[in-house]
């Protein structure tokens, strides 16, 4: 229970794929055919939070329907995911922490882009900004703790490492992972039809460019 | 069609409705008016739907300068409203003209008022809203707090055929020190010690109070020995409580949809305006109570507008509605 217009419901105490996978399981379930009175469904990483109208629903219906559903997952499809691939220039102006993650890690700065950009990450949640992604399953390799004190400002496209999760700033934002690169596409247009690239659930991959190709996409995207 | 020309912006002016919905799981907090009852009654006041564009006023209000003929009305804290320096009431409406000057000084009385004119004030409709968040510099007013200069748009609409007014039983106080309903949890558990000392202290509300969250100050909370000093980041809503590291509650409002410190407990929907109208130096009592009260709360807060709705509604439609 979060107060009296939402349910919290959790599949337990740490971070693993395999209840991040069950919690977006069911709230896309829920999404797609939501019980009368709900208005949102909100999935983080081994919780989500159902959003309701006191006036049309009573948690105890809802909690009813949640069985159930928990119960046909079992033979429910998993929700399509994409795979999303995010050109990233790392390093020097757009990579400033790149350093500390190597001083701490004893990587590299070729090290820590091979091993950043050559696997696929899930996104576990969606959250902190508009877009603001959670990934998981980062190479143990390039763990490294947050800053001491975070940024006030972090700009715009910002690739950040904060101990095993890596992730992106798509707004400016105060924040205290450590940036190692940037990418030039607009992760959050608000104007755009569909303002994200991608939603928990999806598969992310870093693809390292250029400088050259940075510019030249950045400006395609900020035209 | 433009309406006013901001001469003062005043503390923090922005154009809110009741919020924006669909997008919590991309990491869009619904933002919107603070105290969506006042916002809802503003607009009623001048004939509008309760969702339309009002002008939020923090604290201090803006000087606005009328450019053509229009309907106006306030609601929310008091803030000593003047056209060309004369006073006038809150929580009706004012009928206004090309030239007239709007003066909006300061909160006396509560902390947030809202200004509705007639047809809405119009702004781009941004993923499903009016309302402006500023931290991400989107929707409203160009995604930001008005500042001199800004021409205001409003939506078109017929001028009311009589004034409308609220009748002064429906005129909420904004009292110094305030009762706020809360519900235990969601991590309620990690306080065993502490439950009891939270419902019964007086916490103050501090400068450092915004849309984003109320922080209070008072007696320390302290997470018992064996629980986690925080939790996996997980959805926040608008009235859960949190304990950061140092002791002092946080109630959270309307632009975060997520978060990782331990939730004492959670301020119920009905009392989420008295929390908008809450000054810095006001005094924060919170009082336990159950989610079957919670609702109740919530049926009579609806029922009370309901009943607003049809007594606004008597001299255009000419219909009895209890």
């Amino acid at each position: 229970m979060s107060g009296d217009r939402a349910l919290l419901v959790d599949y337990g105490e740490g971070i693993a794929l395999s209840v991040n996978e069950k919690v977006l399981a069911i709230s896309s379930l829920l999404r797609h055919n939501p019980p009368q009175g709900v208005q949102a469904v909100v999935p983080a990483y081994r919780s989500f939070a159902i959003i309701y109208d006191p006036l049309l629903t009573e948690p105890d219906i809802l909690k009813r329907e949640i069985s159930s559903i928990e119960n046909y997952h079992n033979h429910a499809l998993r929700p399509e995911a994409q795979l999303v691939s995010i050109p990233v220039r790392y390093g020097d102006e757009w990579g400033p922490d790149i350093a500390i993650v190597s001083a701490h890690t004893g990587l590299k700065t070729e090290e820590i882009i091979q091993l950043h950009s050559s696997r696929e990450y899930p996104v576990y949640m969606i959250g902190f900004t508009p877009g603001f992604c959670y990934l998981g399953g980062m190479d143990e390799r390039l763990k490294t703790p947050r800053r001491e004190t975070p940024r006030v400002s972090i700009p715009a496209g910002s690739v950040g490492i904060a101990e095993m999760q890596t992730g992106m700033y798509p707004v400016e934002s105060p924040g205290g992972w450590q940036i190692i690169g940037k990418t030039p596409l607009r992760l959050f247009a608000p104007e755009r039809e569909n303002p994200f690239l991608y939603k928990a659930g999806d598969r992310i991959r870093f693809e390292p460019i250029s400088a050259n190709e940075f510019d030249r996409i950045y400006k395609k995207e900020h035209s | 069609m433009d309406i006013f020309i901001v001469k003062n912006p005043g503390a923090l002016t922005t154009i809110q409705d009741l919020g924006r919905f669909g997008f919590l799981d991309r990491g869009v907090p619904p933002s919107g008016a603070l105290d969506s009852s006042a916002c809802r009654i503003a607009n009623l006041l001048v004939g509008n739907q309760e969702n339309m564009g009002v002008l939020e006023i923090t604290v201090m209000g803006p000087i606005l300068e009328a450019m053509e003929a229009a309907d106006i009305a306030i609601a929310g804290a008091e803030m000593g409203m003047t056209i060309n320096k004369t006073p006038v009431p809150a929580w009706r409406s004012l009928r206004i003209k090309k030239g007239d000057v709007i003066r909006i000084p300061l909160a006396e009385k509560g902390c947030r008022a809202y200004l509705a004119v007639n047809g809405g004030f119009a702004a781009p409709v941004v993923m499903g809203s009016r309302s402006t968040f500023v931290r991400a510099g989107f929707g409203g007013f160009q995604g930001r707090a008005l500042v001199k200069g800004d021409i205001l748009k409003k939506g078109k609409a017929a001028l009311l055929e009589q004034p409308l007014l609220l009748p002064s039983e429906f005129i909420p106080e904004y009292p110094k020190e305030l009762v706020l309903a809360a519900i235990p949890g969601p991590q309620e558990g990690s306080f065993k010690g502490a439950l009891d000392l939270f419902f019964t202290a007086r916490y103050e509300v501090t400068a450092q109070s915004d849309r984003m969250g109320y922080r209070l100050r008072g007696p320390l909370i302290e997470h018992d020995p064996d629980a986690p000093q925080s939790i996996i980041t997980e959805p926040v809503v608008p009235g859960n409580i949190q304990i950061p590291a140092d002791g002092q509650p946080i109630i959270l409002l309307v632009e975060q949809t997520t978060g990782g410190y331990s939730k004492i407990a959670t301020v119920i929907t009905a009392d989420l305006k008295k929390v908008a109208q809450a000054l810095p130096g006001n005094i924060v009592i919170f009082a336990q109570t159950s989610i079957e009260e919670a609702h109740r709360l919530y049926r009579e807060e609806e029922r009370r507008l309901e009943k607003i709705r049809a007594l606004l509604s008597l001299p255009r439609l000419q219909t009895v509605f209890f």
